[in-house]
Order: C-alpha cells, then structure tokens, then sequence
C-alpha cells in the first residue's frame, strides 16, 4: 500500500462540536479539552436567556440558565469563556442571532483586553433573524430594525475584522422545520439576498467594497440521512450562489463569489429508538457534505448519537469527533478530484434542483422577498405544510425510519443503560450565575455602564453603527439583558407568525376517523367541543414540534388556542382559564421541563384549575418523566412518539378519566 | 366569567336552561348605552389582531377594561378549528384589565351569532369596551355588523383588497375603514383613495355619519390617534343620534333570526313573520333575546310536529 504524501492531500474542513453548558469556567474547560482532543475549531453555544436578551436573573430564564449553552451576561463572562484560548489563531462560531452584535462586541472586547488585534480574529456570528421568525425562535425585534443591525455587522466587520463571517444564512433550520432540499434552496438564497440588498440600500458599505462583502457571506447547511441528495444540493447551492453574485452584484472575482459553508448534520432524523443507529446515520450524512471537492463544506459539525435523549456528555461528543477525523485523515476522501465529475447521474439531479430552486426563489422574489414572505407568512406555510406531510410520511411507514416504523425489535442497548447515560446540568449552575451576575453589577462603575447604554441609546437614534457604541459597553460593564432592553425600547419586540392557521392539509386515515368520532361523542357528554390550549413556556422558541400538535388537533376535530413561544407559567395558566380549554399541551425541547412544568402546575393550582390535565412533549430522560407524572402531569411524550393520531387518542383519554385535584 | 362564557357554549339542556336564565337576568340589567361593542374584520393577513395589540395597549393607557372575542372559522372537514390570535395579542401580559376569548366560528353547528351575541353581552357587562375580531369577505360581515355598534374594516395595502370588497358588495357595512401597514407608502395610499372612491365618502346627508377611511400602521402606531378618535366619535355619533337603541335592537332580532334559520331555514322564519314579526314578538313579549329565541324555536318545533 502506498501511503499518500500529505502535501497531496487537501487540507481538512475546520472540526468544530456545538458546545457549551452551565457556566463560563465549565465551558472553558470543555473547549480546552476538546481542542487538545484534535478539534480545529469553536462552535459556542449560548443559553436561552443569553440568546433572547435576557440577563440570568430574569423572571423568563428561570429553569434555562446555562442549559442548552453557556450563559454570557458580561464581559467578565466572556472573559472566562475564552481563558488561556488564543483568540488571534481561534476560529470561533458562535450560534447567536438577535443580540450578535452585542456578543460580538463582548468577544471584541476580551481581545482587546488581552491585546490581541481585531484584524486578526476570525469566526462567524450566525446573526440570521429570518430563520430565526420561521424556525427557531430566539428573535427579539421586529424584522425592519433586525435588518439594520446585521447590516451594520456586515458595514462594520468588513474593515475592522476582515476576516469574521458576520452572517451565516441558515438553511439549517429549515431542514429541520420540515422544508424539502428546494425550499431549503430557495428560501436560503432569498435570504442572503435580503440581506446583501438591505447592505447595499442602505449605503453604509461603499459600492465598491461590496464584493469584499459578499465574500464574507457564508452559509450553514443541513445534511440529511438522503446522501446523495445533499450532495447534490450542496452542490446547486454552490451554482446558483455564482450566479446570484455575479448577476445580481457584479462581483468579477470568482474568488469572492464562491459558495463557503459550514455544516450541522441533521437532527430531525436522530431517533430515540434504537439510539445507537443515529452513529451510522451520522457517518452517511457527514459523507455528504465532504464527498464532494467542488461542494465540500468548509467547517462541520456532527451531533451526538443520544441528542434525542438529553444533553450529550463529553464522551459522547468526542465520539463525533472521531468519526470527523477518521474521515479526513484515514480515508483517502481529500485525496481526490471531485468525484462526481462527469456524473450525468448528479448533473442531472443537480439541475433539477436548480430549476425547481430557481422558480421558488422568483415566487418569493416577487413577493417582495424573505422578509416579506416572512411576514405575510407564506415561507412559514410551505414549511409548516411540509413537515406535516413528512410527520404523515412516518405515520404510515411510507418513509422508512429504521428502529421507528421498521425493524424495532430490538435486544437491550448497553449503551443506554443506567443514569449517567446522558448529561445533567448541576441545577446549582443557575443560582451560581446568578450570584456571580449580581456581584458583577455591584462591582461595575454605575455610572460608565449608564453613560455607555445613553451612548447606544443616542448612536442608535442618529442612525449611526451599533458596533462601536456596543464594544463601549461591553468594556463598561453593561449586561446583555440591558444592551437588548436599551435595544427593545427603539425597536420594540416582534411576534412571527405561526403559519399553522393556515395549515389547509388536512390528515386522513382510518385512525384519524376513529379519533375524530370519539371527539365528537366527548364534546356531547362536555356538553361544548373539547378545547385546548397549546403552547411553549421558557424561552425555548424550537416551535415545530408544537404547531404540528396544533395541526394535528385541529384535524382530528379538537378547538385549539395556539399561544406560540415565550410563555410565563402564569401567562399560560391565564390563557388556560380565559379560554376554558379542557387541555393542556405544554412543548419544551430545551431540557428545562422540571422547573417550568411544576411552575405551570403551581400556577393552575392558584388560579383554581388544578384539575385540569396536562400532557407535555419534549427531550424528557424517563427519570424526568416519572417525576413529572408523579407531579400531576397527565401523559409525558418524547420524541419517539412519533405517531401523532395516537397522541390524539390519548388527549380524549385523558380528558374523560376522572381527575382528582393534583 | 370565563366560566359563564363555558357555560353558554353548553349544550347539555340543563346548563342550557342555566344558561338562559343568567342571560335573561343580564339582558335585563344591564345599562344602556354600557360597553362600547367594536367589531373588527378584514381579510386574513390584513394585521388585524395585531391592529387590535396595538388599540389594546393605547386603550389600556387611558385606563379603559377591554376585552376581546377572537373569532376564528372552523374546519368543514373535521369540525375542528386553529385559534390562533393569542399570539399577536400580547398586550394582555398578566394584566387582568385585559381579557382574551378564542371561538371557533363552527359555521355547520349553529352560525357565529348564537355563541357570541351571547358573549358579547357577557363580556359587556364587565368591560368598559369589547372587541370582536372576525375574518371577513364573505357574508359575516352583516353577522358582525349586527354583533356590534361600531365596525370597523382593516384593508391590507394591495389593490386587490378594495376590489374584493366591492364586488362582495360589503362595503355599506363597516362604519370605520383602516388601509393598515401605511409604512409601506404608495401601496397604502392608494388602496386608501380605492376605498374612499369606492365609498364616494363626503356625500352622505347632513347628520349621517361620515363614514372615514384612516391610514393605519400597527407596526410603528403610525395613525393610531386617529383610528381612536373616528371610534370614539363613532360612538358619540351614535348615542347622540339615538340610532345606538335601533341598532342593538336589530342586532337583537338579528340574533334571533339567525338562530331560527340554522334549524328551520327562512321559511321556518316567514312563519313567523320575518323580521318584523320577531321584532314585534321581542317588543311585546317582553322576554329576553335569547328565552324568546328558545321560546320560537320550541314554537316552530311545536308546529312541525303537528303536521306529521
């Protein structure tokens, strides 16, 4: 065997793992860890509260502190975060939308602390709000000012930190909301054109440096389990974007025009059941993002194997690591010329996907674009109407998912056996943050943290940049909750629309008709239809899992109050009353279900509804479960419920068994 | 109260009769003119229920109760309905000031009006104003019309907008217009000179009401001002000229009328002498709207059993 000179090899993509919990110190340790253990690059995950503008000590980030990220309120966070890392030769991405420009001007602040030159950092803020309305949620403003900020970014970074990405168009999430590989196509690309035509409207860029500006665009795309598919949508992205710049924008350098992504595999498709299989699934859908030379993604990231059961531990996430590295350098993938080359097979595929995308894209285009098309709801209606006819697919075993709706026999995994089988976040995590936040706002010179917020206030009034006002009050003390409250105060906060009202499918089936029938016998002996309300308390905004409910509710004759993301228990508790539902439907993917669930229960209990049932769907260990029905909750379903209809069954269940008060 | 408006939806005849009773007795006592009844509609995506945030808020300040009926339709297919206004209505928070009630319209078990003539009076007798939001272009325009004093119609700034409202004949409904979303400029305005051509506003009679057509954006409160003056001068308007009693009253056979034609079509109601007839039978019974609307019902079914 001969065994390849390095030279010939191509350089490997950048390894990043989507980390972070708790704290600061913790996540620092963490990274320092997995860099030692051969990741190539950062990959930041922040708490809910951090990602939605609030400090640590807010009433909404109860139970979400240092949960599914690490929890940055200050500079002396950020600090700590990035401790003993060396920030001029990191390559640092941090998932981080509607307060980027503040985290970025914390993250700018920390080098200019440590002496390091801005001109010298290289990373990515995701700071893209339109997925945000269609998919996750984590929006704060409205998406006219959400526009001016990442202009801003983008006016900024492209001469002080040439080397930042400051927006990473997400098809991601898109994937995940259920969009088929056109829409995630289509709708990417009208985004990034909202974006390079709010720059150039604007002006704050010169016309003559917006090519360097379209060369900082990059892209974070979904890979999923149809390998061959992804390659070649990798690959139409990557033609239809050389097109978009150059017709569009007149960027001559190809250089400039070329089509940078990172990568994270899917994990819509990531099972409960059988959880060791998603290993394979992660392999399959990792190969087809780097399979190919002229579509490769430049960073990629690859989730654990248990993601569907709760939060990874560090083992399970070098796991991950590994299958990246056996990829790169045991393999002999980068050794190649692009393999598919010549393949009519893939052209052909390809230009399907291109034309398809092309006539989506003009369909929205002359809706007036994303941002439009966000408003008036029709890119959330095509992805709501997508994903339910995927849901639908599963049900009926026409979409085959291995350990789910074929083949689940299965002999006991040894994986999956005792406690410790995933991570549990110290719940002690939160109160210290709390302390450490509250010590840090008494130790701060008051009166620089107010000057700098009035000079935020002031510089966003005239219309003038957010960064340098921003990277002031990162070094004066300022929080995150009062950057984006001085920020909330201007703007003012948005709510997307849902899309599920106009949710026209309709589910059929045998099942579904039995369903319904029992619906209508039980709003007979309710003496009114059965009523429920459906809704997402805490910060979580992943709201696909509960539109779908919502949907399904609905189909099966069900009069559902849809109450959407960032409930308070109370909140919900009201609705609940106000309405007169019969029903609770509570969602929280966010690992946070303890402390919000029994809030909502204290809530009902207050309000004098403690009879009422309550089911809850989320990412839920069995040992959470028991706890919570033990608490009173009526049903408990986790991701491998997938049969929705079934769902619905025992909703007309719950609500006949007679209840004692809880 | 949210357990008295559970309890008029109740179809079991026990809480039926219950229910009756108790809204006889609130029929009976409450004040004239009371709560001012506003009705919103438009087409879907028009920006009403965030117009209605937006009033919520500005309303609240000036330290007025409100609450809100949100109308939704319901599915012809399985029955069932998404309720979905909640979202967009945050002014409510916790604040108990502010009250929020999703209905489905169920249009094949009995018609917007029977739930909701229903819990408008309700709901009046605890705010000071109530809002009953509906999707519109179609026939319930004159369902809410007869619901409420006060209509008012938000338009989204396209052109197709105004044209729809001609040709489905619904603008001598509304007595209030709204081109919402004016931060999108020429688009607005001229949906606004649409309207207004359509309407040939400024040639109604001396001492009519003059209907206006106001050029709104909930999204930065653009002319809000505006929108709740031409509502409080609507209902000055109205109680001043003494046509609020007629309305409500013919809001009252309204309700009536329709309940009788979802189980006995109009000739079921020519029996009884049409409009005119239960106007009078409501006059000289004295009974309330809603015990006379069991007692014709009871009537009718009575006389069909005869027959056969």
């Amino acid at each position: 065997m001969s065994i390849p000179n390095s030279a010939d090899r191509d350089r490997p993509w950048v390894f990043r793992t989507y980390s972070g919990h708790s704290s600061a110190q913790a996540s620092n340790a963490l990274y320092r860890d997995n860099l030692e253990k051969g990741q190539t690059g950062l990959s930041v995950a922040f708490d809910l509260p951090t990602q939605t503008g609030v400090d640590s000590d807010h009433p909404l980030a109860r139970g979400e502190v240092g949960k599914v990220g690490v929890p940055i309120c200050h500079v002396d966070d950020m600090t700590a975060l990035f401790h003993e890392l060396p920030l001029d030769r990191m390559n640092t991405s941090m998932t981080i939308n509607a307060p980027a420009a503040w985290l970025l001007a914390l993250y700018v602040a920390v080098a200019e602390r440590s002496g390091v030159d801005t001109q010298q950092l290289q990373g990515t803020t995701q700071n893209d709000i339109v997925k945000e309305y269609l998919s996750r949620g984590t929006y704060i403003f409205p998406p006219e000012p959400s526009m001016r900020l990442i202009s801003d970014m983008v006016a900024y970074t492209v001469d002080a930190i040439p080397r930042w990405n400051p927006i990473n168009i997400c098809s991601y999430h898109l994937q995940e909301a259920g969009a088929t590989p056109v829409q995630e196509i289509a709708f990417a690309m009208a985004n990034a054109i909202a974006v390079l035509d709010a720059v150039r409207e604007r002006g704050d860029v010169p016309e003559a440096r917006l090519p360097q500006v379209v060369g900082r665009i990059s892209f974070f795309l979904n890979a999923g389990i149809r390998f061959v598919e992804e390659t070649c949508k990798a690959r139409a992205m990557t033609e239809i974007w050389d097109r978009i710049t150059r017709e569009r924008y007149g960027v001559e350098d190809e250089k400039l025009r070329r089509f940078r992504y990172g990568v994270q595999v899917n994990s819509l498709g990531l099972t409960e059941a059988q959880p060791e299989n998603n290993v394979i699934r992660i392999v399959l859908e990792a190969l087809g993002v780097t399979l190919s030379k002229k579509a490769r993604c430049r960073a990629l990231q690859l989730p654990a194997w248990n993601e569907a059961l709760g939060l990874p531990r560090p083992w399970d996430q070098q796991w991950s690591l590994r299958i990246q590295q056996i990829l790169a350098y045991e393999t002999d993938l980068l050794e190649h010329e692009d393999l598919f080359e010549g393949s009519q097979v893939v052209e052909n595929r390809v230009r399907e996907l291109v034309e398809a995308a092309d006539a989506e894209l003009q369909q929205v285009l002359e809706m007036g674009g994303a941002v439009a098309a966000v408003e008036n709801a029709y890119m959330k209606q095509q992805l709501v109407a997508s994903h339910t006819a995927r849901t639908q697919a599963i049900e009926t075993g026409e979409l085959p998912v291995v350990g789910v709706n074929r083949f689940i026999e299965t002999a006991d995994s040894p994986l999956t056996e005792g406690e410790r089988s995933i991570l549990v976040v110290d719940e002690s995590a939160e109160r210290a943050q709390i302390e450490a936040l509250r010590a840090f706002r008494s130790r701060r010179n008051e009166s620089e943290a107010k000057t700098a917020l009035q000079g935020l206030r002031d510089a966003l009034r005239n219309g003038e940049n957010v960064m340098p006002p921003s990277i002031r009050a990162a070094h004066a003390g300022v929080t995150t909750g009062e950057w984006s409250d001085t920020l909330r105060e201007l703007f003012g906060e948005y709510r997307a629309p849902t899309g599920v009202t106009a949710a026209r499918r309709e589910t059929q089936g045998e099942d579904m008709k039995g369903v319904r029938d029992r619906v209508q016998q039980l709003a007979t002996s309710l003496g009114r239809p059965l009523k429920i309300l459906v809704g997402k308390p805490g910060l979580d905004g992943h709201s696909n899992g509960a539109e779908q409910i919502a949907v399904r509710a609905r189909d099966v004759g069900m009069e559902v109050v849809y109450d959407g993301i960032r409930l308070t228990p109370a909140q919900i508790a009201a609705s609940a009353r106000d309405e007169g539902v019969h029903v609770i439907g509570l969602s929280i993917l966010s690992g946070s279900h303890q402390v919000l669930v029994l809030d909502v229960l204290e809530c009902l209990r207050e309000a004098g509804l403690g009879e009422l049932p309550v089911v809850v769907g989320g990412i839920i260990p069995d040992t959470d479960a028991d706890q919570l029905q033990a608490a009173g909750v009526a049903r408990v379903y986790t991701p491998k419920d997938f049969d929705l209809t079934r769902i619905m069954g025992e909703i007309v269940d719950v609500v006949s068994e007679p209840r004692a008060a809880a | 109260m949210p357990e008295a408006l559970n309890l008029i939806d109740d179809q079991r005849p026990a809480q039926r009769r219950a229910a009756l009773a108790i809204l006889d007795e609130l029929e009976a006592r409450s004040a004239f003119p009371g709560a001012h009844r506003l009705g919103v509609t438009g087409t879907p995506g028009a920006g009403k229920s965030t117009l209605i945030d937006a009033l919520l808020r500005a309303l609240r300040a000036r330290g007025e109760t409100l609450a809100v009926l949100a109308v939704d339709p319901s599915s012809r297919a399985s029955g069932g309905a998404l309720l979905g206004d909640r979202v967009r209505m945050r002014a409510a928070g916790e604040d108990p000031g502010i009250f929020i009630r999703s209905m489905a319209a169920r249009e094949q078990l009995g018609g917007t009006a029977a739930g909701a003539h229903a819990s408008v009076l309700i709901l009046s007798c605890v705010f000071d104003r109530v809002i009953v939001e509906t999707v519109g272009v179609g026939q319930s325009e004159s369902d809410v019309h007869s619901l409420v004093d006060t209509l008012l119609l938000v338009a989204n700034p396209s052109s197709g907008d105004a044209l729809q409202f001609m040709k489905a004949g619904l603008l001598e409904w509304p007595d209030v217009f709204a081109v919402n979303k004016s931060d999108l400029g020429a688009e607005a305005a001229r949906t606004r000179s649409e309207l207004e051509s359509g309407l040939a506003v400024g040639e109604s009679a001396s001492g009519e009401w003059r209907r206006a057509v106001l050029q709104v954006s909930a999204r930065d409160g653009t002319g809000l001002d505006a929108l709740q003056q031409a509502l409080d001068a609507h209902r000055d308007h109205l109680s001043t000229s003494e046509t609020l009693a007629a309305r409500r009253e013919a809001g009252r056979v309204a309700h009536v009328l329709s309940a009788l034609r979802e189980r006995f079509g109009s000739r079921g109601v020519e029996a009884l002498g049409g409009a005119t007839g239960v106007a009078n039978r409501l006059r000289e019974s004295g009974a309330g709207t809603f015990s006379l609307a069991a007692q014709l019902d009871a009537e009718l079914d009575a006389a069909l059993a005869a027959r056969s």
